[in-house]
């Protein structure tokens, strides 16, 4: 059945869907969007070098990512403003690694397919690589969900109860980082944010407790990723931006939904 | 044995020196108010009970296992975020339902349970930290500011909450706080703080010392004596809180005689 391009290709982006809604649910709640856009970007300088060394793709987006996340992390409180430090280390990190992209030129790079993804093209390889990342980002926070959810609340009130925010922060930016190698393929550097945080803040309305809205991400992040991927075939769209194009109607649908109660927030 | 004691404790944030050589200890069972004007280390001071921050030089010393219910200044919660008083109460692993009603109960606020925590009023949200920080049965309270945003009935009832949680669970209680006629009548010692220690002791103490006149003026006494402003007194410190000692003419004479 792997056979199948579209199978493969379904099964990538419900992989990248469960992977990025426990996580995005974090981006969301932390207000991290632009730092995991941050990161995202610094990705691509990843696949130039992977390119360059004629190392594996994952691992260079995944190490390059990390580095972006800790620098930021380590930056954060040191004279600039921290969405004024995201915008000169994203940008930069993405304008860099399209210059570095340029000077590989004995390779013949499809650049539109690290930018925007290039689903349709998964092997059987790449989808055990995105589920095995799925996998363990799923875990990671699973593991750490009541720390990760404490230190989200209130940083003293995880001190008190005997855990460290700075360490739960720092599994956050592990996940992060291999989301942000995993999704590549599938949505492109460009639109691994969308992926992140449209499913979650999707959820939000219908959710009562923090369990239920990540449960809830995944579900319309899978639906997006399906429904995408029909509509992409159907009507000749690009895959990775038509699923985001599915996240962001099913936001804006279940807001209009629940407009009525909005009071209750 | 103390349940915490703090050795010439020094902390600075940069360079910039917040608490100085402040030394403090508080034994089972009693109640220690610490006030003090904006900027004069309190929280620090409880950030580095907690280990939040890390002292330059001194020590914290903690009894050992000592268990911690802290209830923080403010607690913003992300209106993204939704989540019940119950799920937020049983984020400490392996709490039961019942233990989460039983301490609801002790904070004074039962049947909140399936409540989101965004849209209780602010006297309930930090009853709901309350019942949050004893869930545990720990042994000592931490209070930072826990009544900011509660009107003046609100903030009294909230502290009888805290004396009474004193009486039937034993736990020693530190807190601050700037209401100064309400945590006064209620705690067992008063330390008031700028940077050091200014002094000690029991609430009728600490109202008369002169240290504590320059710092708070001579209007927040409530109840306790009538006092007339020493000028002869100098204090060597900055102080850029609303009453002082520069206009003998000013309102706290005017509340003292109100009072």
């Amino acid at each position: 059945m792997l056979d199948d391009f579209m199978t493969r290709a379904t099964l990538a982006g419900v992989g990248v869907a469960f992977a990025a809604a426990p996580l995005g649910c974090f981006v969301v709640w932390r207000r991290m969007a632009y730092f995991g856009d941050a990161t995202a970007h610094a990705a691509i300088l990843g696949v130039a070098l992977s390119l360059a060394l004629e190392m594996s793709i994952f691992a260079g987006a995944m190490g390059v990512a990390l580095v972006m996340a800790m620098t930021v992390t380590l930056l954060a409180g040191r004279g600039y403003a921290m969405d004024t430090l995201l915008g000169v280390l994203a940008h930069s990190a993405l304008a860099f690694g399209l210059v570095a992209v340029s000077f590989l030129s004995g390779i013949r790079i499809d650049l539109m397919a690290y930018l925007f993804g290039d689903i349709l093209a998964v092997s059987r390889s790449d989808l055990l690589v995105i589920w095995g990342g799925a996998i363990c980002v799923v875990t990671l926070i699973g593991w750490r969900w009541s720390a990760l959810l404490t230190a989200t609340l209130n940083e003293e009130l995880a001190y008190a109860s005997g855990l460290n925010p700075k360490r739960e922060q720092l599994f956050l930016t592990v996940a992060l980082a291999i989301t942000v190698a995993v999704a590549i393929k599938v949505v492109g550097v460009l639109l691994i944010a969308a992926m992140l945080i449209i499913p979650a803040a999707a959820a939000r309305g219908l959710a009562r407790t923090p369990e239920a809205m990540a449960g809830i991400a995944a579900a319309i992040g899978a639906i997006s990723a399906v429904a995408g991927l029909q509509g992409a075939y159907l009507f000749d769209t690009p895959a990775g931006p038509s699923i985001v194009c599915v996240a962001a109607i099913l936001f804006a649908a279940l807001n209009i939904l629940h407009l009525p109660n909005r009071g209750m927030r | 044995m103390s349940l915490i004691s703090i050795q010439n404790l020094n902390i600075a944030y940069g360079g910039n020196e917040v608490l100085r050589n402040v030394s403090l200890h508080l034994d089972p069972g009693e109640i220690v108010t610490i006030v003090g004007p904006n900027g004069s280390g309190k929280t620090s001071l409880l950030r580095a009970i907690i280990g939040a921050t890390r002292p330059v030089s001194g020590s914290v010393t903690l009894k050992p296992r000592l268990c911690i219910g802290y209830v923080p200044q403010r607690l913003h919660i992300d209106p993204t975020l939704p989540i019940t008083v119950e799920r937020f109460m049983r984020l400490t692993q392996g709490v039961t339902r019942a233990q989460c009603r039983t301490a609801l109960e002790t904070a004074g606020v039962p049947d909140l349970l399936k409540r989101q925590m965004s849209n209780l009023s602010g006297g309930q949200f930090q009853r709901v930290m309350l019942a949050h920080a004893l869930i545990n049965r720990p042994e000592v309270l931490l209070l930072d500011e826990a009544t900011q945003g509660l009107d003046q009935p609100g903030s009294a009832a909230f502290y009888q909450q805290i004396e009474q949680v004193r009486q039937d669970t034993g736990c020693a209680i530190l807190m601050i706080s700037h209401e100064l006629h309400v945590v006064m009548s209620a705690s067992d010692r008063v330390i008031c703080l700028n940077g050091h220690v200014c002094c000690e002791g029991t609430p009728a103490v600490v109202a008369s010392a002169p240290e504590y006149r320059a710092l708070f003026g001579t209007g927040t006494g409530g109840a306790l004596a009538l006092y007339r402003h020493d000028h002869d007194h100098h204090h060597d410190h900055d102080h850029h809180h609303g009453h002082g000692h520069t206009s003998p003419n000013s309102n706290d004479k005017t509340t003292e005689a109100a009072e």
